[in-house]
């Protein structure tokens, strides 16, 4: 079943194009992975399905993004709950200068999810849990986040974008500064993670794409060149381009 | 197109692997040559050859884990590394049955000639034609070949049955022939397992070519 569904997308930065005349559909409960070189597109792409672009003044979008259904261009759109409901987390880690319990306390308190005080408390452990990281941090919550690894902080913005319940995840290379070992709790996550929601993954790293994603999507040149079952794709792509990129005969 | 680290690695797999071929077909060759020109000599020399390919066999499989492990191919690329990878074992067993023909030809050349072998150098001619064809396949990657190979596989179980036939008849016929029919049923055998597994090479050209398994498909074989 759709979750997202695109169509033809075109997106500009002022004069130039970013995007060109994007379609693809995203389904509910699978990871979707963006691969491609620096400039496809990729990263701008995803942030137009929870419009982080309009933050940007000569941004201008044309085509359609439905989420559910409901077209999330649409003028009368709430763009904060759009957001709740399609969280992000970046490439660099960004906790708050709070501490770890603020951090994930912070959102669910924005939005006013929670009933209470102990309402709160659950919530935050449940995101924390979630995040595979409870374990590691449920004796000093009310410590700075910056006093967490890279990894940990990585997997606290994620706690973070749990928190307030979103379906869809959108993450753009959440492991590309973390180490190995980092990197594969942050990829076990994912898998799990793929049980309760939406997730779509922007990547470098092509093993990584290969490793976590049930389809994957080649960007090129702000074009949707293919997108196909992973397994398909790292071993007989429907397009040469594709081939041509991720055998590295182009970078 | 941008030259890769990976393409002179993937070169000099494809080389190992067509020099194993080489010395597989070679191996082949002699042990039948040794057969059916009575040259135990021969024989020897294809017993002796063997520990070269066993060298060559390990030497492949070596390389190509590691390009799996540090060049990570993909698509094209890894097809090709598997491929090798399948292939190379494959060549090495046809070896084994050449090596088990010269085994049986040391035997066979201290008995009196039963009858001049006219069904098993055809048998051996096409099995050779097919193994040099599919590694010729394999180079130039053509599937299309490759499914034609497969079907020339039918020639040498048609005539290993008459091979077959016929040296039960003459053991029937002679007990005193029974020694040495023996053994030229196991010369036609292995003869007819080759045959078997050049099919099985043809099958991983095509898996390289276009990325489909038609192992234990028969309708796709032929497709």
């Amino acid at each position: 079943m759709s979750k997202i569904s695109v169509s033809n997308l075109n997106f500009f930065y002022g004069k130039a194009q970013a995007l060109h005349d994007i379609s693809i559909d995203i389904l509910e409960h699978e990871i979707i992975a963006f691969i491609g070189p620096s400039g496809c597109g990729k990263s701008t792409f995803i942030r137009t399905l929870n419009r982080m672009n309009d933050t940007i003044p000569i941004a201008r979008v044309e085509g359609k993004v439905t989420i559910d259904g409901k077209n999330i261009y649409e003028p009368n759109t709430d763009v904060v709950s759009l957001r709740r409901k399609v969280g992000m987390v970046f490439q660099k880690s960004n906790p708050f200068p709070k501490s770890i319990f603020e951090n994930v306390a912070y959102g669910i308190r924005i939005n006013g999810i929670h009933k209470n005080k102990a309402d709160l408390n659950e919530r935050v452990e449940k995101a924390l849990n979630d995040a595979a990281l409870l374990g590691e941090v449920k004796d000093r919550m009310n410590t700075s986040a910056f006093g967490l690894s890279g990894g940990q902080q990585q997997r606290l913005c994620i706690a973070r974008a749990l928190a307030v319940q979103p379906e869809v995840i959108l993450m753009d290379e959440p492991a590309s500064a973390l180490d190995p070992i980092a990197t594969q709790k942050i990829e076990e996550l994912v898998v799990e993670l793929k049980k309760q929601y939406t997730i779509v993954i922007v990547t470098h790293n092509m093993q990584q794409a290969a490793r976590v994603s049930d389809r994957t999507a080649f960007f090129m040149l702000g074009k949707l060149v293919e997108v196909n079952r992973t397994q398909k794709m790292f071993t007989n792509p429907d397009e040469k381009l594709t081939e041509d990129y991720i055998t590295g005969r182009f970078g | 197109m941008e030259h890769r680290i990976i393409d002179q690695q993937l070169d000099l797999l494809r080389d190992k692997l067509l020099l194993l071929g080489g010395t597989t077909e070679t191996a082949l060759e002699r042990a039948m040559r040794s057969l059916t020109a009575r040259d135990s000599d021969l024989a020897r020399e294809v017993l002796e050859g063997d520990k070269i390919i066993d060298q060559m066999e390990l030497e492949i499989d070596r390389f190509s884990v590691e390009i799996l492990a540090l060049q990570q191919p993909a698509a094209h690329d890894l097809r090709f590394v598997i491929s090798v990878a399948k292939i190379t074992p494959i060549l090495e067993r046809i070896a084994d049955h050449a090596g088990s023909i010269a085994e049986a030809a040391l035997i066979l050349n201290d008995e009196p000639e039963l009858k001049k072998y006219i069904d098993l150098p055809l048998m051996a001619d096409n099995a050779a034609e097919m193994l040099r064809n599919a590694l010729d396949a394999f180079t130039s990657e053509d599937a299309a070949a490759s499914r034609r190979i497969i079907e020339q596989d039918k020639i040498i179980d048609k005539c290993y049955h008459r091979v077959f036939d016929e040296l039960i008849t003459m053991m029937v016929d002679n007990p005193t022939t029974t020694a040495s029919a023996a053994h030229l049923l196991f010369v036609a055998k292995h003869l007819e397992r080759i045959g078997d597994y050049v099919k099985d090479i043809c099958e991983l050209n095509v898996y390289l070519t276009e990325a489909a398994f038609i192992k234990h498909s028969p309708k796709l074989e032929t497709a």
